[in-house]
């Protein structure tokens, strides 16, 4: 069978679904609701009309030549989800989500997020539907993506800072299953990547591989071939298995999973599943995951919040295990240099997720040399990582910014007789 | 018929029910979590079910969150949770079922852990995220070693599924009261009375009531309809307030419902 055609619930041995028995029942209807969407043109047309005219599909690729200097002189292009309204590829996700969650006359839509990049897409989609919409936040997230929480807020969604476990993606995703359990008559539980509990690993990757296949053709008109390799950042692993999947059956297309190796996958710090982990039960599915002896859920660590899981999703799972794509390890400072390098290179900003992407591919294009394709998925933009990015590299100008907010504004700005 | 479906006819046929007390091992010690459920037995629980900490308690609500938390950081180990089952079961009659999370379970090695806890004197398990369509392995551990498995029935579940709840369970079938998570609520839902009928109706001849039970009035109403009736978080608060003495109180206070 190829590939491209598995539809799970399981994945080789992943997979599954591993819930309380309360939340069978709506697994059930919101499989139903998805595969009878997933064959009815009225659906599919009123997807394609929304990333048309709301998201901006098709997403532009972007060849990057400066950037391919520094990464072995080989082809690089940059397939540029980060142009998606809302600034991510997570849209792509919701706004097919929202769509069944409609069908199924639900009026309320949660989600976790880490990134906020994922909450921001949900209340978005919320927004434009007339739904209300509740968003569950690590409080760690809710402080260094603060930025994001303003968005979602703007956007008329409750943002709740999450203060159990870690306090970070992982416990937002188990607030969000409480919730899903108390509430699920009217709501939907719209999971923010390709993990969780079937339908939603197949369905999240149904709904982003419109990346890939955007991609294989647009790589195909500009080269007349297809890419030696494709690379994504894996976090739960949406973006990645929407570029992957277009590909899955092109034997001779690599494929490259970058997972956030934190401080060094050596460390206790670092969120490299795949590398550092082993199979187990997670959040609903059968995959592999960061975990001690007892299995116990270990605490990931990751500069980007969106990459700072300890899980994977199964799909990633099963392609590992047989060998079809190849999971690689990058250090937040990989990422943090890739970040700068394509800014001044190139003049495009990447969210630090993406920046893995990026960094792998540094490394990818001096193997291969100056004779390889390299289709990188650029998932998301960096405007949410500004404060990261300016602390880490010294250039945010604190003291200044601090000033301004302390100090009165400048004589006269605001007379006193007013 | 297994103990703890012994024990739960037992009750019934004394034209009452068996009430079901639940602790998490390892709080605020293990030595104490290990007198709090010997404290519960000796108070008028008629079958302890003893929560292993986990580290992602997707069922549970803060009070029992807050309490697995405490016992994971003071270094709980699931060693440990077999160690206290032994030690409770060497102390008193009443039957022990184990809660727990299904991941901690499969680390362990199903089959390891199942005979482990048969070893400990252990009465079988009750897995909150594990649905007897995932469960192949466990189907086979218990099969081999007679422990009982409790999976849970919920409002949402339809015939087909309850019917699988009571095929494949032993002991009894856990009728979740509510659509939601564990901790005390005002009033038990009336789901409760009509989803035991459909339990009934399905075939179950032992089914316990959970979620949300905090009071003998509460617990008199579900032996009304119901083989039993569990309470979690009110134990767990009165372990957490005052210690052991509270939770015997707590627990001859539930009592008086039967
Ligand atoms: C820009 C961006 N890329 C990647 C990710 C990681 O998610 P996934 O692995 O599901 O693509 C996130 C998550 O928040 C994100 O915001």
């Amino acid at each position: 069978m190829p590939l491209r055609d598995e539809v799970g619930p399981y994945f080789g041995e992943y997979g599954g679904r591993f819930v309380p028995e309360s939340l069978i029942a709506a697994l059930d209807e919101l499989d139903a609701a998805y595969q009878a969407a997933r064959v009815d043109p009225v659906f599919q047309a009123e997807l394609a009309q929304l990333h048309a005219t709301y998201t901006g599909r098709p997403s532009i690729i972007t060849e990057v030549p400066r950037f391919a200097e520094h990464a072995g002189g080989a082809r690089i292009i940059l397939k540029r989800e980060d142009l998606n309204h809302t600034g991510s590829h997570k849209i792509n996700n919701v706004l097919g989500q929202a769509l069944v969650a409609k069908r199924l006359g639900k009026t309320r839509l949660i989600a976790e997020t880490g990134a906020g990049q994922h909450g921001v897409a949900t209340a978005t989609a919320a927004a434009l539907f007339g739904m209300e919409c509740v968003v569950y936040m690590g409080e760690v997230d809710t402080e260094r993506q603060a930025l994001n929480v303003a968005r979602m807020r703007l956007l008329g969604a409750t943002v709740i800072p999450v203060i159990s476990g870690s306090r970070t993606l992982k416990d937002a995703i188990n607030e969000a299953l409480r919730d899903w359990v108390a509430n699920v008559d009217t709501t939907h539980y719209l999971l923010g990547t390709v993990a969780g509990p079937a339908p939603f690993p197949v369905m999240v990757r149904d709904f982003h591989k419109i990346i890939g296949d955007e991609a294989r053709e647009q790589v195909l008109a500009l080269t007349g071939k297809l890419p030696d390799a494709v690379t994504a950042c894996v976090g739960g692993g949406s973006n990645a298995m929407g570029i992957f999947h277009a590909f899955l059956d092109d034997a001779d297309v690599a494929l490259y999973g970058y997972e956030a190796a934190g401080e060094g996958h050596l460390t206790k710090r670092h969120a490299a599943t795949l590398t550092r982990g082993r199979p187990g039960v997670l959040h609903g599915t059968r995959s592999y995951l960061l975990q001690d002896e007892d299995g116990q859920t270990v605490e990931s660590h990751s500069i980007s919040a969106g990459l700072d899981y300890p899980g994977i999703g199964p799909e990633h799972a099963w392609l590992h295990d047989i060998g079809r794509a190849t999971y690689l390890p990058i250090t937040d400072d990989e990422a943090m240099q890739a970040m700068r390098l394509l800014s001044l290179t190139e003049g495009i900003i990447p969210a630090i997720e993406s920046a893995h992407a990026l960094a792998g591919t540094i490394k990818l294009g001096k193997e291969l040399g100056p004779d390889a394709v390299i289709l990188v998925n650029l998932s998301g933009r960096g405007d949410k990582d500004m404060e990261t990015a300016g602390k880490y590299f010294d250039i945010l100008d604190t003291e200044a910014l601090e000033a301004e907010i302390s100090e009165p504004a400048p004589d006269g700005a605001r007379g006193d007789n007013a | 018929m297994s103990r703890v479906e012994e024990v739960i006819a037992a009750r019934k046929a004394a034209g009452s029910g068996a009430l079901v007390g639940y602790l998490p091992a390892g709080f605020p010690d293990l030595q104490t979590s290990i007198e709090a459920a010997v404290a519960l037995a000796e108070n008028g629980v008629d079958v302890i079910e003893f929560g292993l900490p986990y580290s992602d308690p997707v069922m549970d609500g803060v009070v029992i969150q807050a309490a697995t938390q405490k016992a994971l950081s003071n270094g709980f180990r699931l060693k440990h949770g077999i160690e206290a089952v032994a030690a409770i079961t060497s102390r008193v009659d009443v039957p022990v079922l184990v809660m727990t999370y299904w991941n901690p379970v499969v680390q362990f090695g199903v089959d390891r852990f199942a005979d482990e806890l048969l070893a400990a004197g252990g009465a079988g398990m009750i897995t909150p995220d594990l649905v007897p369509d995932e469960a192949r392995d466990w189907l086979a551990a218990s099969d081999r070693t007679g422990l009982d498995r409790v999976f849970l029935a919920a409002p949402s579940s339809s015939a087909p599924r309850l019917h699988q709840a009571v095929e494949k369970s032993r002991g009894f079938v856990y009728a979740v009261s509510t659509m939601g998570i564990t901790g005390a609520r005002a009033d038990v839902d009336t789901a409760a009375r009509s989803l035991v009928g459909r339990l009934r109706t399905a075939g179950a001849t032992s089914t316990c009531v959970g979620i949300g039970i905090s009071t003998p009035e509460q617990v008199r109403e579900v032996f009304e309809y119901a083989d039993g009736a569990i309470v979690g978080s009110l134990l767990v608060k009165a372990l957490a307030d005052g210690g052991v003495d509270a939770v015997a109180k707590a627990a001859a206070h539930l009592a008086t419902a039967k």
